[in-house]
């Protein structure tokens, strides 16, 4: 028997059926691993191994039966910004290091009812906030497949869970990237869905306009399972449209033969490296035998989308950040403060980090008398242009592909001091955020020096089966 | 644009954000790149084009005004809980803060 924390989770779901291993052993092996390797990784920031060990004995001793979850009795990760009760969710940052909710997430409900075995939380950068999980309180997390090298972020512990089979799925969120940067930098598969399309209810704010959550899995196949049952209207949400969650594992199988594939010419130019680019056109080759059509298309805006999300998101994050004054919950002051405004400056100072500090005072500066017009509102219409570029792609071809990332992992600390390089990290994966765009991150192959490297599937708004089916081919 | 390290320290003090002086001096640097790059929009057009502030399309989402337990398990959040995260003394369902007001 392979080790079973190195199943998907199609695999793990028929071994428990057929009785071939327990959940506890598929548990066990996960925390085998996760001993072996998380020092160095540091891809899991709490563990919740007791709990974990328990569920999955109940789960055991209940059986399955034809109308339960495929995820009953899988082992997840979860990135430490989803709520859970009971467990510590700390967004990486001091300010909440010991904060523990009184409420899970939706999503955590949802997967809960489900049967999940969560067994533990991932690194993640402070509120979600950079492109390389080095922002966080706990410590960078290590590429698993080169630890000189960066995981990707803000997601990168999730990632990196999953690439080095520390459990089987895992959850993150994506604003800019967040989701498929560090999947792309790990090697393994990550989806960011539509705008609206998974609650967001209990999973801290970043950037409101942009926040999504989704999966990060083995398969593509293993991806369309985690996202029927988190996708779908939540009241606790009002920022969901009531679209139909179909069965995405139904996407799956059908070939790309007549799908027109559009490469926009702005993905393969100027700033991308060169391997990237053939990694990546190779997988495409392979899909155009396999009958689909390449279609040559422009997304004109591409060079601003930085900009447009280095105004807009630090504007929301401000906004967002407000709330963190220590008193509700978080950690207090230290020392003694002599009233409450005070109060307050001592709370954010000692709570946030450089990166939170840098894009609260960006989003204050643009929001500010006398600015807003000049950059936000001209950041929102530039918006609009980019939203436009697609639509107009759209009207030629069913998807596009391009590369995750302008580069493979990066080294750790290369770009930790340029806040400005670190930001261009996402230069390929913010077009389709800002656009509310779904977007799947498939490893197509690996650098000469062993990093692997992605590819992105975008599809029009709630197309995420159309992401999926492309996928599996790749 | 060059973001003065007291334009930082204004900004700061607008966010209620405790920042050191050696703080402020690494923020302004990096800032001014920031801002520099940013410079890169007044290169588009926006005469003609509307703001996008939501991408869905939602406009004025309404609920009905009844009361419904937080979670879907439909297990309440308890107060105490809730009061129970925060690190301030609690004194009669309050959580205590330093003044607001000075006392004249």
């Amino acid at each position: 028997m392979a080790n079973l924390n190195e199943l998907t989770i199609r695999a793990v779901a028929a071994g428990l059926r057929a009785g071939d291993f327990s959940s506890e052993e598929v548990a066990q092996d996960c925390f085998k691993r996760i001993r072996e390797r998380n020092d160095d990784v540091n891809a899991f920031v709490h563990l919740t191994e007791e709990s974990a060990l328990e569920r999955a004995r109940e789960i055991d001793k209940k059986g399955f039966s034809a109308k339960d979850s495929l995820l009953k009795g899988v082992p997840v990760g979860l990135k430490d910004i989803f709520s859970t009760k009971g467990v510590r969710t700390t967004c990486c940052s001091p300010g909440l290091k010991d904060y523990v909710p009184p409420y899970d997430a939706s999503v955590v409900e949802r997967l809960r009812d489900a049967g999940m075995v969560m067994i533990g939380k991932t690194n993640m950068d402070e509120f979600a906030c950079g492109a390389s999980t080095e922002h966080s309180c706990f410590g960078v997390t290590k590429n698993p497949v080169d630890l000189d090298k960066v995981a990707g972020g803000s997601s990168g512990g999730s990632a990196a869970a999953v690439a080095d089979d520390m459990c089987i799925y895992s959850l993150g969120t994506d604003t800019g990237g967040s989701i498929r940067q560090p999947a792309s930098l790990c090697g393994t598969y990550g989806l960011k869905v539509t705008y609206g399309r998974v609650s967001r209810s209990g999973v801290t704010a970043m950037a409101s306009s942009w926040d999504t959550i989704g999966p990060f899995g083995k398969s593509v196949d293993d991806l369309a399972i985690v996202l029927g049952e988190i996708a779908g209207k939540d009241r606790r949400d009002m920022t969901m449209p009531d679209e139909k969650v179909p069965d995405y594992t139904a996407s799956l199988g059908k070939g790309v033969k007549g799908l027109k594939i559009g490469l926009p010419k702005e993905y393969f130019g100027e700033g991308i490296e060169k391997e990237t680019k053939d990694v990546v056109m190779a997988s495409v080759k392979r899909l155009e035998k396999e009958g689909a059509e390449i279609v040559k298309v422009s997304l004109p805006m591409t060079k601003y989308a930085i900009a447009v999300y280095y105004i807009s998101m630090p504007a929301e994050v401000s906004a967002n950040m407000e709330r963190y004054d220590g008193i509700r919950f978080g950690k207090k002051a230290s020392g003694d403060v002599k009233d409450l405004v005070d109060q307050y400056f001592v709370t954010r100072g000692e709570g946030f980090g450089d990166e939170m500090k840098r894009r609260i005072m960006i989003g204050t500066y643009v929001l500010s008398a006398g600015y807003m017009d000049a950059y936000y509102k001209k950041a929102m219409k530039v918006r609009t242009k980019i939203i436009e570029d697609f639509a107009a792609a759209f009207k030629k071809v069913d998807v596009l592909i391009g590369p995750v990332s302008p580069y493979p992992a990066f080294g750790i600390g290369e770009k930790l001091d340029d806040p400005l390089a670190m930001y261009m990290a996402d230069a390929l994966t913010i077009p389709a955020s800002a656009a509310g765009l779904p977007s799947l991150a498939c490893p197509a192959g690996s650098s000469k020096d062993g990093l692997p490297i992605g590819l992105q599937i975008i599809a029009p708004q709630f197309q995420e089966g159309l992401c999926l089916r492309v996928g599996e081919m790749v | 644009m060059k973001i003065s390290k007291e334009t930082v320290e204004h900004v700061a003090k607008l966010a209620r954000l405790g920042i050191s002086p050696k703080e402020a001096e690494k923020f302004s640097g990096q800032l001014s790149d920031v801002f520099d790059y940013m410079e890169i929009l007044e290169e588009v057009d926006t005469s003609k084009v509307k703001e996008t502030s939501q991408v869905t399309g939602l406009e004025n989402v309404k609920e009905k005004d009844e009361i419904v337990p937080w979670t879907a398990s439909g297990d309440p959040v308890e107060r105490d809980e809730l009061l129970g995260a925060s690190e301030l003394p609690v004194e009669s369902n309050q959580i205590l803060v330093k003044a607001a007001v000075k006392k004249s």
